[in-house]
């Protein structure tokens, strides 16, 4: 049995390690599905069809890769921050490995159909049941943690952490409420335009909390360390997690712009995504400004570079955000590849290079190492996942917005000027340079499994020391 | 909308709730000092631990 007065560092070790390996697994799907895309004819039989690798991608690289990042990140930030080992090693061990299991029950029954035919939520209902039993687990290590804590002051970063773990919870209960009918297939409690604003107030939620307060989680804790410097308002941070949460529940409506939701719940979802510019802009401003008076480390150091380039990437995601949420704009964007590029700004600029910079971050720690096996690698990381990034984002902007203005353009005498094909075919090229863009940003992975493996093996996995509680500042 | 019926009064419900830790936080004194615990988690140092092993093989390239 493990020392009490050491942190629980294996669980951190197992999640760290397997975000990786689910990143590469993940965007590798990714890949092949923007191959299908550009190429048709790599639609191999029902079982490696785009229609049920689609889901495998974003649940892989949502849940797969981000999640254990989550975990990974959140385990190890409430274990230093508190001054206090997990509330329980058998729990943590739990969640470890019934999430990747739910994760492997995901890679193998989507591609065999399965699915309950919800965005984000594709899992058919007996992973659904494991979900929510895993996550429960999740919340009373976390919150159990919490409350042992040997500090008063429960720091920023637990804050939005324990925000999305509780926010989870209620958007995939409601959400996922189902009724089965046999083993593997279920259908939603809920109907039509009801089934649809229940399934985007959970989509949207789920990139406010999972996919946001998760990652400003991470945000609050790798960027000061790392940096070697303070938050620079710790002020502004918890202003920023509360103006955030009492807000962000209301955006889910601008997915259903312009379709049978009633006017003014549209109008209200879109309200309520521009007021999200403001916390949003305060929590990237404070991530950055961080740094001032200590640029010159950007410099030299390339985990540095992950943290920060999220943070400019989620300023980014935000700012395009709230402007796709307006309806006039809307009408242009809605249905494009637009909403893929935006959500590709948000995936591959914020959610990975932040999770990548925090595992950089921790992997040295837990194996008892002073640094990466190479700095040199993740230096070349950065750069190519950069590149591969905006290569993305570049392309579907430009296809979005050419999809969007050739559907809506029409003659003096009212017919459509261009047959949906022709936009089709309009794009091609841009998607052969979104595929680019993520064979560049998945083969960074590979460089950072490679890296990852090689610091492992020179190093012993270890727990660390809890140190005394020094008088509070 | 029906669905209106359950999301309108389950985010009110989330409101007061959200409004309540909030109320505790300030009670409680989380909110007491705002400069601190941004210096504290970099007193903390978690640093590989010269203590502790590290693999013979490898300790210095």
């Amino acid at each position: 049995m493990e020392n009490q007065a050491t942190y629980n560092y294996k669980v951190v070790r197992q999640f760290a390690i397997m975000t990786v390996v689910w990143g590469i697994v993940g965007m590798l799907v990714g890949v092949v599905i923007a191959s299908q895309l550009a190429w048709p004819e790599l639609n191999f039989g029902p079982y490696f069809h785009f229609g049920r690798l689609r889901a495998l991608h974003t649940s892989g690289v949502i849940f797969a890769f981000g999640g254990s990042g989550l975990f990974a990140t959140s385990y190890y930030v409430v274990q230093r921050t508190c001054n206090v080992r997990l509330f329980s090693d058998k729990l943590a061990a739990f969640t470890f490995w019934g999430w990747q299991l739910v994760i492997l029950s995901c890679v193998i029954t989507y591609p065999l159909g399965i699915t309950f035919n919800k965005e984000y939520a594709e899992m058919e209902w007996p992973i659904k049941i494991l979900i929510a039993i895993v996550w429960v687990s999740y919340a009373v290590v976390f919150f159990g943690t919490i409350a042992k804590r040997k500090v008063k002051h429960i720091y920023v970063a637990n804050w939005f952490y324990g925000g999305f773990i509780l926010a989870v919870a209620l958007l995939h209960i409601v959400n996922s409420a189902f009724i089965p009918v046999s083993l593997w297939k279920s259908y939603s409690v809920y109907a039509g335009a009801v089934d649809a604003m229940v399934q985007w107030w959970y989509g949207h939620n789920a990139v406010g909390f999972f996919l946001t307060a998760g990652f400003l989680g991470m945000m609050y804790y790798f960027v000061p360390k790392q940096a070697g410097r303070p938050i620079y308002s710790y002020r502004l941070s918890v202003v920023h997690f509360w103006a955030l949460i009492f807000t962000y529940m209301w955006a889910g409506p601008h997915h259903l712009h312009y379709t049978a939701l009633p006017d003014w719940t549209q109008s209200l979802g879109m309200i309520f995504s521009l007021i999200l510019l403001a916390p949003s802009w305060g929590g990237m401003i404070n991530g950055i400004m961080t740094l001032s008076g200590a640029w010159h480390k950007l410099r030299t150091d390339p985990i540095l570079k992950f943290l920060i380039t999220a943070l400019s990437f989620y300023g980014m995601s935000t700012f395009e955000g709230p402007m796709m949420a307006i309806k006039t704009v809307n009408a242009l964007s809605h249905y494009t590849d637009w909403t893929i590029g935006h959500v590709h700004s948000g995936a591959l600029g914020w959610v990975a290079m932040i999770t990548i910079g925090s595992i950089y971050y921790l992997i040295p720690r837990l194996f008892n190492r002073e640094q990466m096996w190479s700095i040199k690698l993740i230096e070349v990381h950065f750069w190519i996942a950069t590149l591969g990034t905006v290569l993305y984002i570049a392309s579907m902007w430009i296809a979005g917005v050419t999809e969007g203005l050739m559907w809506r353009a029409v003659n003096p005498d009212g017919t459509l000027t261009y047959a949906f094909i022709d936009a089709v075919k309009a794009t091609h090229p841009y998607y052969i340079i979104r595929f680019l863009g993520g064979v560049l940003f998945l083969s960074g992975m590979v460089l950072m499994l490679y890296n990852t493996l090689r610091t492992a093996f020179s190093g012993t996995p270890v727990n660390a020391q809890i140190p005394a509680v020094h008088a509070h500042a | 909308m029906e669905s209106l019926y359950l999301l309108i009064p389950l985010s009110v419900l989330l409101v007061f709730l959200i409004g309540a830790l909030f109320w505790w936080c300030m009670r409680s004194g989380q909110f007491d000092d705002l400069e601190g615990p941004a210096h504290r988690i970099l007193q903390d140092d978690d640093s590989a631990d010269a203590a502790l092993p590290q693999n013979g093989s490898e300790l210095k390239k």
